[in-house]
């Protein structure tokens, strides 16, 4: 173990949520992201699967309201090392999409891209079983367009580069393909509890 | 299924270089050689990192510190200085009230001192030194642009450059003295006497979108999160396209 002389850190407080190499932001909530933040309003917010589907479909932001609603509460895990606790998003599980359109036997991973062109790569596995959404309030309010709004991926077992912000549509794949942040360097799967952090993490 | 997807859509922005895995994979020992004063508020690191790849402008490391339990912290921190042979890079750091690894290097840290570092990490923020480039930072938002200015001259580079840097004043611009025909400051508290005060506005964005270099300006955008909503919205508003802006936000 290399140790830094004189640093001792923040007082420790044992939290069996927070991740290894992660701290606790609080009530913060960091901006991250690469581009412009683009005005984009509900009417004209949609959001496709297709790819490796039995019925590829696009769903506008009063159809996609039409599906059964969901919620996740908990945290989330940015790779820069902040994280954060008792966020709560409101939305639709990816299921209720997924179901839709049916992703055939051989579909493995989906390439999530946004409205500005931004890619996230993704195991199929890890957007299934209830545990991805896309999600248009957090605490109780719309989703600010600096977090996403008017709506965003979230799957929150997972690094959150994953959970792309105006989300516009998934292409469902046989194969893993890199989006902006893999092929810029870091981890394909991104696991927080792994901190698969860099690409050979 | 073969081929590239490519998303329909006119904003996406491509990364400018592939980033090495081993060198973005691997902790190595830096060793603090120099420490150099710049604001009231802000100090440059100069690390030994015998094993450094090397880096291009406008990427950043991350930095880990270990307590003697075993507790470690890391932060991503843009790159200072520019791309330079000799195993060394600096960092500039503000030093932000409450911040254990910041705290660490300014009120600890002395030459001798040993840490961690990985990277340089990506490359979307990169400048190789290959276009025109239009720099908007403020406060240590101008860590990486400094790097890519210091490498414009190291290099004797003509590829045009221009600097727009916000401050709260001449006492807190970092890099002050360095600063050439290349910058044009804006102070948002105090200025000199002569200088206004206020906002980065429209005004100090046109004159330099007037100017356009042959293949067009690639503007690196690097600050807050608030700075950077702002400075990113006057670039489009005065023409700048959309797919021609890079940010890096801290927070």
């Amino acid at each position: 173990m290399n140790t830094t002389r004189g640093f001792t850190g923040r007082p420790r407080v044992a939290d069996p949520g927070l991740p290894p190499g992660q701290y606790d932001a609080g009530d913060d909530w960091p901006v991250l992201s690469a581009e412009v933040t683009p005005e984009l309003a509900p009417a004209d917010w949609t959001f496709r699967v297709d790819g490796l589907v039995a019925e590829p479909r696009t769903w506008d932001w009063e159809e996609a309201h039409r599906l059964p609603p969901s919620a996740y509460e908990g945290a989330i895990h940015c790779v820069t090392s902040w994280s954060k606790f008792g966020v709560r998003f409101a939305g639709v599980s990816l299921d209720a999409f997924l179901d839709v359109v049916r992703p055939h036997e051989s579909a493995t991973h989906a390439v999530a891209y946004s409205h500005t062109g931004y890619t996230a790569s993704l195991p199929l596995a890890d957007l299934t079983g209830g545990r991805a959404w896309i999600a248009w309030e957090c605490d109780g309010r719309p989703l600010a367009p600096e977090h996403g709004g008017p709506a965003r991926l979230v799957v929150p077992h997972l690094y959150f580069w994953k959970s792309a912000k105006w989300i516009a549509g998934l292409r469902i794949l046989d194969h893993d393909e890199p989006g902006f942040w893999e092929k810029n360097g870091y981890h394909e799967r991104g696991n927080p509890w792994e901190e698969q952090r860099y690409s050979g993490d | 299924m073969t081929g590239t997807f490519v998303p329909p859509t006119r904003f996406a922005v491509p990364g400018r270089i592939a980033v090495s895995e081993q060198a973005a994979s691997q902790w190595q020992t830096a060793t603090v050689t120099e420490i150099r004063r710049e604001t009231p508020r802000a100090a440059t690191f100069r690390l030994a990192v015998p094993g450094w790849p090397g880096h291009l402008p406008g990427q950043h490391l991350m930095v880990r510190l270990t307590a003697e339990d075993g507790y470690a912290a890391q932060r991503h921190y843009s790159i200072a200085s520019a791309p330079d042979d000799s195993g060394h890079v600096e960092l500039t750091l503000d030093h932000v009230e409450g911040g254990e690894v910041s705290g660490w290097f300014h009120t600890v840290a002395r030459p001798g001192d040993r840490l961690e570092v990985r990277g340089p990490v990506s490359g979307f923020f990169a400048w190789p030194g290959d276009r025109p480039a239009l720099l908007v930072g403020a406060g240590s938002g101008v860590v990486p642009l400094m790097s890519m200015i210091r490498h414009h001259r190291a290099r004797n580079l003509t590829v045009p450059l221009r600097l727009l840097v916000s401050a709260r004043s001449p006492e807190e611009l970092v890099y002050a003295r360095e600063f050439g025909a290349e910058t044009t400051s804006v102070f948002t508290r105090s200025a000199p006497a002569g200088t206004a005060v206020g906002r980065m506005a429209a005004a100090h964005v046109a004159p330099l979108l007037a100017e356009q270099p042959p293949g067009g300006w690639e503007a690196y955008v690097c600050g807050s999160n608030s700075f950077a909503e702002h400075a990113s919205r006057l670039l489009v508003t005065a023409g700048q396209p959309v797919d021609r802006i890079r940010i890096e936000r801290f927070g």
